[in-house]
C-alpha cells in the first residue's frame, strides 16, 4: 500500500501528540442533548468574541501608547494614520460590549434551566470566576483611551477601595500608584489588560470547558441525558458535538456576526452605549464631566453602590451583588433544574429579577435624583431578594413531574412557518388585492397587522422558552 | 397583575427622568458626509476663522485631498494656510501661551469636538452668540454660558440682541433678535455655518464615508455565509429530528 | 438518530461550499489585519521628500541630512577627489554600477547628477550599518593604498567616495543613491527624482 508523505507527517505527529483523542473526546464524541435551543449558542459566541477581542487586541497594541501624554493621541492616530487601525479599533471596542451581552445571556440561560446546580456547580464557579476576571479587564481596558470618562471612571472605582476599614486608603494609592489616576496607574492597568488578565481568562475558559466536558452539558428539560444510554453506552437523547453542534454553531455565529457587523460598519458608537462621548474629550485632571457613568454593562452593579448611603455599605452590596452568584447552586433548594417544570413563584422571581437588573442598569446611567435613588433601592431590594430568598421560595414551591427523556428540539423551520402564519394570516388569505402575483408575499409594504401579530409571536417564543 | 405593576413602574421611571431634563434646544445641523462641495467650503471657513486658535491637529491635508479626490496642490492653494505642506497636520500658529494669557484657557483642539459635542450643538452654538455688556468680551452664549469664546463671525453675522420673558419669576432669554445686521444675509450665514459644522463632522470621523460604503459588502458577504451555513445545519440535523 | 436515506453528496457539496465562502471571507479580513502592520500615513509622512539647502557646503566637506529616518549624505567633492575616485577603479567589485541602485542620470563613474555634488544613502549594502566617513589619504588603520572613502565599523566594507564598494569585501554592491534633483543650483529635494528612478 503506497502511504502518501502527508500521511507519513500526520502519523509523526500523532503518534507524538494526543491530538486525535482530544478531537474525540471533546467533539466527536462529545455528546450534547438533542434539544438545546438558541440560549445555547451563547457560550461559543462567548469563545469567539475572546478570540476577536485578543486578535484585535494585540494588533492595537502594536500602535498604542501606554502613557498618560500620547494614549489619547495615539488612539486617535490608529483610527485615522494606521492602515485599518479604525476598523480594528472598532471590533475592539464593539467586541467588548457584545462579549458582556453575549456573557449576560449565557448567565440568564443557566439561571432559567438551572445549570449551575449539582453535579455542574463547578461549571459555574469557573464561569463566574470568568465573569469577574471580564469585569477587571473590561474596566482597566476602558482607562487606556485616556479620554474623560476613561479616567474619571477609574478615579471613582479606584477610590472605592478607599472604603475599606484601616487599609481602605493605603489600598487606593497602591493600586494607582499615585495620589490621583495618572501616568503610572494607566502603564499599570496596560500591563494587566493585555498580559495578567488575558492569561487568567484564556486558562479559566480551559477550566470551565473541560469541567463542562466531564460532566456533560445540561438542556433546556433539565433532563441527565447521562441517565439512559443504548448498549454502546452513548446516551439516547445525545448526539455528538461534532458535526450537530458545530454546524448549528456556524449559523449562530454567522447571525452574530451579522449584528456585530452592522454595528462596527454604522453605528459603532451605539448612541453613547458603547462608546461614550465624554470619552473623546482627552483626560483632564483638573475639570470632572458634569455626568460620570461607566459603561452600560456595568451600570447595574453601579447603582446597587449609590443606592446605599453609606460609602463602605455600598461598596460591600456592590461586591455582594456579585459574591452572591456565586453562592447560587446551594441558595437554590428546587429538586428540578430547568424552569419548564417549576412552580410559577420562581418564574415570577425571575421575572422581578429581570426587570430589576434591567431597570438598575438604566438608573446606573442616571444623574442620582432623590426619586431615582429611591427607585434604586427598590429594585436593589429585589435583586438581593431573587438570591437571599431563594433556599425558601425555591424549597416551599411544589415542582412539575420531570419528564424522562428530552422534549422535541425547537425547528427553525416549523418556527419560519408559524412567523410567515403571523404575519401574512392563515396561507388562505382573502386579501384579493395581494394576490397578484399568486403569492401574498409580493406585498411591498409591511402591514401593520402583520408586525404586530409577529411581535406578539416572539414574545410567545421567548415565554415558551422559559416554560 | 406582578407584571402590569413592575411595567408602570419602570414607566414611572422613565417619565421622571424625562422631566428632568432641561436645556436649550438645540437646531439640527444638516449633516451630509457625502457633500464634498459643503465641506471643502467648511474646510475654507475653517483655516480663515477658526485655525488662528484652534488645531484640528488629527487631520492632515493630505487626508482631505484622499477623501474628496482632490489634487494635493490644489488643496494646498485653496484650503491650507500659506507655507504649509500636504502631509502637515492641521495645526494651529497661535502658541499655548499665548492662547492662555489672552482668553485664559487654551483654546481646545476641535478635531473630535462632533463627535463629543454633536453636530447639532456646534450647529447651535455657533449661531447663538448675543450681546452681553456685563461680560469681558461684550458676548456670551445660549447653549455655552459664560463662553471664553469671541464670536468670530460677528461682522458676518451681525450683533445678536436677547429678549427675555419672566418665567417662575426668573428672567429668561426666549429669543434672540438681529439687532446689527451682518455683512451677509442670515440666510448665507446659516448656510456657511452648517459647512463648517458639516467638516467638523468630517473631521471628527473621517473614515465614516467608507466604513458605510464597506458595509454593505460586508453584511451581503454575511448573509451568503448564513444562508449556506443554515442549508448545511438543515442536511445535517436530518439525522436527528 | 437516524443515518438511514442521507445525502452524502450534498452534504459534501455544502460542507464544500462553506468551506470555500468561509475562506474567503477569512481572507478578506486577514487583509486589514496584515495591512495594518505596514507603514501608517504618519511613516508615508516621514517618507515625504525633504529639501536640502546645499549653498554653505564647502568643497571637501560632508552634510548629513534625514529623509524616511535614514542617513542622506550630501558630499562636496574637489577635483583632488575625483581624480582618485579615477585612480581606484580595478580595485572594485561593480565599478560600472551595473547591480547596485541608482537613479538613470546617476548612474555614471562618479554615480551623481553633478560631478561634484555627491548624494547617497549613508548604510551600507551589507547589514545596514552606517559607514564613516573617512576623507583623508592613506590612514595608518586604512592603509597605503586608502584614497579616501567610506569605511563601515561593523563589517570593515569599504567603499570609494563615489559610494563604489572595494571587491572582496562583505557588501554585494554599491551605495544606494536616493532619487533626487536639483530645484535650483543650491537646493536639492531628496526622495523624488521627476522620472530618473533606474
Amino acid at each position: 500500500m503506497k502511504v502518501s508523505r502527508f500521511t507519513l507527517y500526520t502519523n509523526w505527529l500523532l503518534d507524538r501528540f494526543p491530538l486525535k483523542k482530544m478531537w474525540h473526546d471533546h467533539m466527536v464524541h462529545y455528546y450534547a442533548p438533542k434539544n438545546f435551543n438558541f440560549w445555547y449558542f451563547f457560550g461559543s459566541l462567548a469563545l469567539m468574541v475572546l478570540v476577536n477581542q485578543i486578535i484585535t487586541g494585540i494588533l492595537l497594541t502594536m500602535n498604542y501608547k501606554p502613557d498618560a501624554e500620547l494614549a489619547f493621541d495615539s488612539v486617535e492616530y490608529i483610527m485615522r494614520d494606521v492602515n485599518w487601525g479604525w476598523l480594528v479599533r472598532y471590533m475592539h471596542s464593539t467586541g467588548a460590549s457584545a462579549f458582556f451581552i453575549v456573557i449576560y445571556l449565557h448567565m440568564f440561560r443557566g439561571l432559567i434551566y438551572g445549570s449551575y446546580k449539582e453535579p455542574r456547580e463547578l461549571v459555574w464557579i469557573f464561569g463566574m470566576l470568568l465573569f469577574l476576571a471580564l469585569m477587571a479587564e473590561a474596566f482597566m481596558g476602558y482607562l487606556l483611551p485616556w479620554g474623560q470618562m476613561s479616567y474619571w471612571g477609574a478615579q471613582v472605582i479606584i477610590s472605592l477601595f478607599s472604603a475599606i476599614p484601616v487599609i481602605g486608603d493605603d489600598l487606593s494609592l497602591w493600586v494607582r500608584g499615585d495620589y490621583v489616576v495618572s501616568d503610572a496607574t494607566l502603564n499599570r492597568f496596560f500591563a494587566f489588560h493585555v498580559i495578567a488578565v488575558p492569561l487568567v481568562l484564556v486558562m479559566l475558559v480551559f477550566l470551565h470547558i473541560l469541567a463542562l466536558h466531564e460532566v456533560g452539558s445540561n438542556n433546556p428539560d433539565g433532563v441527565e441525558i447521562k441517565k439512559i444510554k443504548d448498549k454502546d453506552g452513548i446516551p439516547l437523547d445525545g448526539i455528538p458535538f461534532h458535526p450537530y453542534y458545530t454546524v448549528k454553531d456556524i449559523v449562530g455565529v454567522a447571525v452574530f456576526i451579522i449584528f456585530f457587523a452592522t454595528v462596527i460598519f454604522y453605528m459603532p458608537e451605539l448612541g453613547g452605549f458603547f462608546l461614550e462621548s465624554n470619552n473623546f474629550i482627552p483626560a483632564d485632571p483638573l475639570k470632572t464631566p458634569e455626568h460620570i457613568e461607566p459603561l452600560w454593562y456595568f451600570t447595574p452593579f453601579y447603582a446597587i453602590l449609590r443606592a446605599v448611603p453609606d460609602k463602605f455599605a455600598g461598596v460591600i452590596a456592590m461586591f455582594g451583588s456579585i459574591i452572591v452568584l456565586f453562592l447560587l447552586p446551594w441558595l437554590d433548594r428546587s429538586p428540578v433544574k430547568s424552569i419548564r417544570y417549576r412552580g410559577p413563584l420562581f418564574k415570577k422571581a425571575v421575572f422581578l429579577f429581570v426587570v430589576s437588573f434591567f431597570a438598575l442598569g438604566y438608573l446606573g446611567m442616571k444623574p442620582p435624583t432623590a426619586t431615582l435613588t429611591w427607585f434604586a433601592r427598590l429594585f436593589s431590594l429585589i435583586y438581593f431578594s431573587f438570591f437571599l430568598l431563594m433556599p425558601i421560595y425555591s424549597r416551599w414551591e411544589k415542582a412539575k413531574p420531570v419528564p424522562r427523556r428530552v422534549t422535541q428540539p425547537p425547528s427553525l423551520q416549523r418556527f419560519m412557518t408559524e412567523v410567515k402564519t403571523a404575519y401574512y394570516g392563515a396561507p388562505s388569505s382573502k386579501d384579493k388585492n395581494y394576490t397578484l402575483y399568486g403569492s401574498t408575499e409580493f406585498r411591498t409594504y409591511p402591514s401593520k397587522q402583520g408586525l404586530i401579530n409577529l411581535c406578539v409571536l416572539l414574545a410567545k417564543k421567548l415565554k415558551a422558552s422559559l416554560d | 397583575m406582578k407584571k402590569s405593576l413592575s411595567i408602570s413602574i419602570l414607566l414611572a421611571v422613565l417619565s421622571l427622568n424625562v422631566a428632568a431634563e432641561e436645556s436649550v434646544e438645540l437646531q439640527p445641523a444638516n449633516i451630509d458626509p457625502e457633500d464634498r462641495a459643503s465641506i471643502v467650503h467648511g474646510a475654507k471657513v475653517f483655516v480663515k476663522y477658526c485655525l488662528g486658535c484652534h488645531s484640528i491637529k488629527h487631520i492632515r491635508y493630505q487626508r482631505i485631498a484622499k477623501d474628496f479626490a482632490l489634487d494635493d496642490k490644489k488643496v494646498l492653494a485653496d484650503i491650507a494656510p500659506q507655507g504649509a505642506t500636504i502631509y502637515d497636520k492641521m495645526n494651529t500658529a497661535m502658541n499655548a501661551h499665548d492662547s492662555s494669557k489672552w482668553f485664559g484657557v487654551n483654546p481646545p483642539d476641535l478635531s473630535l469636538i462632533a463627535r463629543s459635542r454633536g453636530a447639532d450643538w456646534l450647529n447651535t452654538y455657533l449661531r447663538t452668540f448675543y450681546s452681553d455688556p456685563s461680560k469681558p468680551l461684550g458676548t456670551n452664549n445660549l447653549v455655552f454660558k459664560d463662553v471664553g469664546m469671541p464670536n468670530v463671525f460677528w461682522q458676518l453675522q451681525g450683533e445678536q440682541q436677547p429678549e427675555y420673558t419672566e418665567e417662575d419669576g426668573q428672567k429668561v432669554i426666549s429669543s434672540l433678535t438681529l439687532g446689527k445686521p451682518g455683512t451677509v444675509s442670515p440666510h448665507e450665514f446659516d448656510t456657511m455655518i452648517n459647512d463648517l459644522v458639516n467638516f467638523l463632522a468630517y473631521v471628527g470621523e473621517p473614515v465614516k464615508i467608507e466604513r458605510e460604503r464597506m458595509g454593505k459588502y460586508v453584511l451581503f458577504y454575511l448573509i451568503i455565509f448564513l444562508v449556506i451555513s443554515y442549508l448545511l445545519k438543515k442536511e445535517y440535523w436530518k439525522d436527528v429530528d | 438518530m437516524k443515518y438511514d436515506g442521507v445525502d452524502d453528496s450534498k452534504r459534501q457539496f455544502l460542507t464544500s461550499a462553506l468551506t470555500v465562502v468561509g475562506a474567503i471571507g477569512a481572507g478578506y479580513l486577514a487583509v486589514p489585519f496584515l495591512s495594518q502592520m505596514q507603514p501608517s500615513v504618519k511613516a508615508l509622512a516621514a517618507g515625504a521628500p525633504v529639501e536640502v539647502d546645499i549653498s554653505k557646503l564647502e568643497p571637501g566637506q560632508l552634510l548629513r541630512a534625514a529623509w524616511r529616518g535614514k542617513p542622506v549624505w550630501i558630499l562636496n567633492r574637489t577635483p583632488a577627489i575625483l581624480e582618485n575616485i579615477k585612480s581606484v577603479q580595478d580595485q572594485l567589485s561593480d565599478p560600472e554600477s551595473k547591480a547596485s541602485i541608482q537613479p538613470a542620470n546617476a548612474k555614471n563613474e562618479f554615480r551623481s547628477i553633478k560631478p561634484e555634488i555627491f548624494v547617497a544613502l549613508g548604510l551600507c549594502t551589507h547589514l545596514g550599518c552606517s559607514p564613516t566617513f573617512r576623507p583623508e589619504v592613506a590612514p595608518h588603520d586604512l592603509g597605503e593604498d586608502w584614497k579616501g572613502g567610506f569605511f563601515c565599523p561593523c563589517h570593515g566594507s569599504k567603499f570609494d567616495l563615489a559610494g563604489r564598494v572595494y571587491s572582496g569585501l562583505p557588501a554585494p554592491t554599491n551605495l544606494e543613491i536616493p532619487p533626487h534633483r536639483y530645484l535650483s543650483d543650491t537646493l536639492l529635494l531628496i526622495g523624488e527624482d521627476g522620472g530618473n528612478r533606474a
